[in-house]
């Protein structure tokens, strides 16, 4: 409405005799078309959330009470899924525990890595774009399978990483074969993409005032100092912002667990993360309710590691004086 | 030393430069020589996997890069259809899919874009946090109830499940970025068409649209990456061999492979990520604004 009056007012200004009252209402009447022709614009995305989010989400809910094989139809059975899950399912509870590593290891290093490298970066070095694209190929890569193959190959018996331990005189067999460091090998390569984290650091380390570091100075602060009252206040609201994006990405991960482990979370399960155990009883065992009660666990278990991020963002994220 | 006078606690090291011109030189090399030593750790895999892509089978491992000797046969037998390879078809497929997903997301995410960023209607706001609110969702919530909806139409064995979604705007991130940039666009143009003449469709065909140029790149270029990496999809609807995209191929070539086609292997590997560069190389400026814009990765 406000802006329907913001252009009347300007036309008048512009046209001055021009806009008669007639012309001003067939405007308004034009506007109010326009307004309706906005849900045309809108009609794929409603569509969309309606037919592929929204419809989905709620069946997967009511799945998640059933018992489901894709053949028959589905049988309502309660909370026995959750029930299974929690007390007669150790797969369940193991491939929880080897996501919640995954995420509690590899989460804190992308962060303190990429945010180390680009304050490292950011001191006005030249060739800062060159070197920010080739830090930032890792990320555009880490989900295809071709990356997992060649981990596969850096951390096989032979491969790479054992060429240069045994430089140094170490000898080891296969780290993907092992299920002690198996785990080890996928969280590196969840770090070894944290150039896309690096590059939302490097472009919000830009954004804070030169002026702050030149009164900082004058006060006679060290660069500790600095760092410590200017560039990590200014610098939590990006902080806020990546670290969940990386919480919640590590949740979802999937492919290099599925493809290094030949799909079945082995050696000895130590591979076996949540999406890949999801995957397994869905679309290996076609136990359909299941999956959706994982999925719904999943889902609850991010809106609440969200919402832990959001609520505790009060107490240490700062947006500025005066907001 | 003027300010020592003017202020007796300043330390006066920190007001004139800091070191002599000579250390700050060798400071700035140290520097470069830091970055490219993480950098060559970082990327060396990557280095060692073109290089063995180009070697004769039985001299790959334990070589030092670039020394040779070379040779094309990997690609060769790699790209060859084998009776349970087919690569030259899996690229296709995966360049066909890819095409199409960008196709519709930016036919999709545009319009929605255009009616959030512009279009004022009843229950905006709502229907706005609902995007942001799809932004978050993992996208498991939905899959076993789309994989049952796809399956009960007939369309496994097809790309409409992985390509028909991206023509109903399902990827909010471009959503969120294409509203963005249109925010940032002047006002004024859409009133100055309307006052021509012009309505929704006009403004957002003759205005935004030619303006949207680096956010329709930004959207095409990570919308193909995703696609191109997509492997779970393909994955649960793509059954049919000769439907399979590169990474169910590569999927299947590292679990049948024996140590006589490691060398095509790697020079698979190889070509399958070699559009992504390329196409990085040509637009990285548009991508990493993108990622700093909206946290895309």
């Amino acid at each position: 409405m406000t802006r329907t009056s913001t252009l009347e007012g300007r036309m008048r200004r512009a046209g001055g005799l021009l806009v008669t009252p007639e012309r001003a209402a067939a405007i308004k009447r034009r506007r109010r078309r326009d307004n309706l022709s906005a849900f045309g614009f809108l009609t794929p995305w409603m569509i969309g959330i309606i037919v592929i989010v929204l419809g989905p989400m709620l069946a997967s809910l009511y799945l998640s009470f059933t018992n489901y094989d894709l053949i028959g139809t589905p049988s309502w059975i309660g909370l026995d899924n959750y029930k299974r899950m929690f007390t007669a399912d150790s797969r369940f509870l193991h491939s929880v525990s080897v996501t919640v590593t995954y995420a509690l290891v590899s989460a804190p290093a992308i962060l303190v890595f990429s945010l180390l490298l680009a304050l490292f970066l950011n001191k006005g070095i030249r060739f800062l774009a060159v070197y920010r694209s080739l830090f930032y190929i890792p990320s555009l890569l880490g989900a295809s399978v071709a990356i997992s193959v060649l981990w596969l190959q850096v951390f096989g018996g032979d491969g790479m990483f054992n060429d240069v331990l045994r430089l140094f005189g170490i000898k080891h067999g296969s780290w993907v074969g092992d299920p002690n460091t198996a785990l080890g090998t996928v969280i590196t390569l969840a770090v070894w993409t944290f150039g896309a984290t690096m590059v939302i650091f490097l472009a919000g380390l830009r954004q804070i005032p030169e002026s702050y570091y030149e009164a900082a100075r004058l006060d006679g602060t060290n660069a500790w100092q600095r760092f410590w009252h200017v560039t990590f206040p200014s610098l939590t609201p990006v902080i806020f912002f990546n670290g969940l994006l990386v919480v919640v990405h590590s949740f979802e991960s999937f492919t290099p667990a599925y493809v290094i482990s030949g799909g079945t979370g082995q050696p000895a399960d130590s591979l076996l993360m949540y999406t890949v155990y999801l995957y397994q009883r869905g679309f290996v065992d076609y136990q359909m309710g299941y999956a959706s009660a994982l999925a719904w666990i999943l889902l609850l278990a991010l809106a609440i590691i969200a919402g832990l991020i959001f609520w505790s963002s009060r107490y240490w994220v700062y947006y500025g004086e005066d907001s | 030393m003027t300010t020592t006078a003017v202020r007796p606690t300043q330390r006066p090291s920190r007001l004139i430069p800091r070191r002599p011109t000579k250390n700050r030189i060798l400071a700035a090399w140290a520097r470069h020589a830091v970055t490219i030593a993480i950098l060559v750790i970082m990327l060396y895999p990557i280095i060692w996997m073109v290089d063995a892509s180009f070697r004769p089978n039985a001299l790959i491992g334990g070589n030092v890069p670039f020394t040779g000797p070379f040779t094309l046969q990997n690609y060769i037998d790699g790209l060859t259809p084998t009776s349970t390879l087919n690569f030259g078809l899996y690229f296709v497929n995966s360049f066909a899919i890819a095409a199409l997903c960008v196709l519709g997301n930016l036919i999709a995410c545009t319009l929605t874009g255009f009616a959030f960023a512009r279009l004022e209607f009843p229950f905006k706001r709502v229907l706005f946090a609902l995007v942001m609110g799809t932004l978050l969702l993992p996208y498991q919530v939905t899959l076993v109830p789309q994989y049952i909806i796809f399956n009960k139409i007939g369309w496994l064995n097809t790309f409409l499940p992985l390509v028909a979604p991206k023509f109903l705007a399902v990827d909010a991130f471009f959503i969120f970025l294409l509203v963005q940039f249109i925010r940032g666009l002047p006002r004024d143009l859409d009133e100055a068409a309307r006052l021509d003449g012009c309505g929704n469709w006009g403004i957002f065909r003759r205005v935004i649209l030619p303006l949207l140029g680096p956010a329709i790149a930004t959207t095409a270029m990570f919308t193909f990456i995703n696609a191109w990496n997509d492997f779970l999809g393909p994955t649960l609807y793509l059954s049919d061999p000769s439907k399979y995209t590169v990474p169910q191929g590569l999927a299947m070539f590292v679990d049948s492979t024996g140590q006589s086609s490691y060398g095509s292997l790697l020079a698979m590997a190889t070509l399958s990520i070699a559009p992504l560069i390329g196409f990085f190389l040509a637009a990285q400026r548009l991508l990493t604004q993108g990622i700093a814009t909206t946290g895309i990765k």
